[in-house]
């Protein structure tokens, strides 16, 4: 069967899966919509929260950026799993404990106000509507390069499915369809990446595989040979890095605390019965997020290898036809600079003009049948425009494996962006249908009232992604990687003193964030979209050379700081509250999340 | 009383956090990204040590971390009898 048969059948049956679970689990209460009726397994909880974590871009993206970046794709590695001993440690048991619904309800109760529980919902909202727009171009992306439609239908197709189980069974509908969508995407990433490892060294475990010698016979280790041919090309060496050790250092710390403040993620653990079961589904969760993020490094190096000796020096017209099937799909470009025939691959970007993107020719072909592309050259002998994505989805063409394994990659890719984007919708829905609705606007609204208004605005929020996706602004892209600095700006210390500090007070909390969030977002604004400036402005001027990735650490910091500071200045909290803190600590009596 | 048992219960589980948590921040902070060019002098197979703790070790480490942790709490829960419902 050909490749479009196949994914088309594949995508479809997953597609019907989801349905399928979501009429089986429709929500019939607030409580089975906000926590999936509380009675989640563990195990289950960990492959739903495995699932909800990883997005488009871990499935698609990271491999590719890791295999670019060398050592410094470690950022990602740990920065997105040493979240999760943070939360495992430090927030998901007693926030469980605490047994409410959502991230602003914590917030909102210990800390005794209004104005907390605002600039909370404040907070939840910017981060998960900064996230989801992502989620929902990446399923437009992937039905556009396998499937053949536009990408504005793949997104419209996208909203329709996670409409359909999000609003009907809220977060149990959610929970059962993540479990299905981790099975298919971590098969999806496996297959290929087993059998890419067998090819190049003999070692079936990718894991291992990266640290072996290769299968040449000439017992040379893959990664010495990926460090001589990326030195041969003039690039750092590939285990090197060349990222300062202070940005490193925030980068990775930034993600970290901002992954274990992530209401989509934090949110995943009211929906378990026990604060025994909300650790285990913690150490559930990272397990299965750690199968694939120990093996994105493995694929990363497969692929660089493979890339370099496909077309380094190669005659363009003797390059295998991978080559030429994603020149097609225009993430591949050549441009013979010095009319040789053969592909040079060097450091810089090849071409400048639409963010260094080849613009090609659509129907002329050039000298050597290659696609022409019609920027105007670099001066640097760089001939090769990669885009990273391909480090992941023409693995399997590269390895020449069967069609279904590249259907497989299909149906994979929109597990992992659909199964994010419901997580995250069911934040923003819940946001605005409990904390917004029923705690401040209108508090004697009925179950069946809320429940409505949580459907309601499940779907509004889904079209408001749906239009972002459409129609993406442009600093969409830049601005998803910066939602962990605005958590970990706001939300974690506010929770983790909220735990760990019975004498925190509101006064301190809403100070810190405030100022917290804002720092972050100045930043973000000047350094990253450059709207204070004419220009943006270099690397060179920022703060202690962090970048705006990292500065969520020095955003948290001052958090802390003026969260201590503020409180020292002001009166202790109330004495009921002293005590739901007290409570909170004791794993016992956790009950099930209450209504109230 | 009770009250007592609470607080020795808090203690307790403050320390085995802190403990955890250096682990945590060696793993992957030290070894992986203050001192990598220094451990990175030193193979195994054919991963520098420093970029293997960045890539692969710290991860294996934090899953280890989390689940110690719970054996540790579970009996921790056991010990003060919180483990009731």
């Amino acid at each position: 069967m050909d490749v479009q048969i196949w994914t088309y059948t594949l995508v479809g049956l997953t597609f019907a899966v989801y349905i399928g679970i979501a009429i089986w689990s429709r929500a019939g209460s607030t409580k089975e919509f906000y926590v999936a009726g509380g009675g989640v397994s563990p195990l289950a909880n960990g492959l739903a929260t495995a699932a909800d974590w990883m997005s488009a871009a871990s499935f698609i993206s990271m491999a590719g950026i890791i295999a670019f970046a060398g050592y410094d794709g470690a950022v990602y590695l740990m920065g997105w799993t040493g979240g999760y001993v943070l939360l495992a440690l430090m927030l998901a048991p007693y926030l469980r404990k605490f047994g409410k619904f959502t991230v602003p309800d914590f917030i909102g109760d210990r800390y005794y106000s209004k104005t907390a529980r605002s600039v909370a919902v404040f907070c939840a909202l910017l981060v998960s509507f900064t996230y989801v727009a992502g989620q929902m171009r990446g399923v437009g992306i992937v039905f556009s390069r396998f499937l053949e439609v536009d990408i504005n239908t793949g997104v419209i197709i996208g909203m329709i499915i996670v409409l359909f189980y999000a609003v009907l069974g809220g977060m149990k509908g959610i929970t059962y369809t993540q479990v299905a969508q981790y099975c298919i995407l971590i098969f999806a990433f496996m297959v290929p990446a087993i059998f890419i490892s067998i090819q190049m060294t003999g070692n079936p475990i990718p894991q291992l595989g990266f640290g072996d010698t290769v299968a040449d016979g000439s017992n040379v280790y893959l990664l010495d040979k990926l460090n001589g041919l990326s030195e041969e090309l003039g690039f750092s060496s590939y285990t090197g890095g060349s990222k300062s050790t202070l940005d490193v250092f925030a980068i990775t710390m930034a993600l970290m605390v901002g992954t274990a403040g992530l209401p989509h993620v934090i949110v995943r653990f009211f929906t378990v019965k026990k604060v025994k079961d909300a650790r285990r589904s913690a150490g559930f969760a990272l397990l299965f997020i750690a199968i694939l993020y120990t093996a994105a490094p493995a694929v990363a190096v497969f692929a660089k290898t493979n890339l370099i000796e496909s077309v380094q020096n190669k005659q363009y017209s003797t390059v295998p036809q991978w080559f030429k099937n994603w020149e097609d799909t225009e993430l591949l470009g050549w441009v013979d600079k010095n009319n040789d025939g053969k592909i040079q691959y060097s450091p810089g970007h090849a071409v400048v003009g639409n963010k260094n993107k080849p613009v090609f020719e659509k129907r002329e072909r050039g000298a050597f049948g290659q696609r022409i592309i019609t920027n105007v050259n670099t001066a640097n002998s760089n001939e090769l425009f990669v885009d990273r994505d391909i480090m992941v989805l023409a693995n399997p063409e590269i390895a020449g494996l069967p069609n279904w394994v590249i259907a497989l990659v299909a149906a994979g890719g929109l597990a992992a962006a659909l199964s994010t984007a419901a997580g995250l919708l069911l934040v923003i829905s819940s946001s605005v249908s409990h904390d917004l609705i029923k705690k401040m606007i209108k508090p004697d609204i009925s179950e069946k009232g809320e429940l409505v208004a949580a459907r309601i605005s499940a779907i509004a929020a889904v079209c408001v992604a749906g239009y972002f996706g459409i129609n993406p602004p442009g600093f969409v892209a830049a601005v998803v990687a910066l939602a962990f600095g605005l958590a970990a700006a706001s939300f974690f210390p506010a929770i983790v003193l909220g735990i760990f500090y019975k004498r925190m007070n509101k006064e301190g909390a809403i100070a810190g964030m405030v100022v917290g969030i804002s720092c972050m977002l100045l930043y973000m604004i000047k350094y990253k979209l450059g709207w204070f400036d004419d220009t943006l402005p270099p690397s060179s001027e920022w703060w202690f050379g962090i970048s705006p990735e990292g500065f969520g650490t020095v955003a948290m910091i001052i958090n802390f700081t003026v969260s201590l500071v503020v409180n020292k200045f002001t009166a202790p909290p109330p004495a009921e509250v002293q005590e739901i803190v007290e409570n909170i600590r004791i794993p016992s009596g956790a009950g099930e999340a209450i209504d109230h | 009383m009770e009250n007592d048992n609470h607080k020795k219960y808090w203690k307790e589980n403050i320390k085995y956090l802190m403990i955890l948590l250096a682990i945590w921040f060696v793993v992957s902070y030290c070894a992986g990204i203050l001192f990598v060019d220094q451990l990175n002098t030193i193979t195994m197979g054919g991963f520098p040590l420093g970029f293997w703790f960045a890539q692969q070790g710290s991860i294996y480490v934090f899953v280890i971390l989390i689940f110690v942790y719970v054996r540790l709490m579970n009996k921790l829960d056991k010990k003060y009898g919180f483990d009731q419902e």
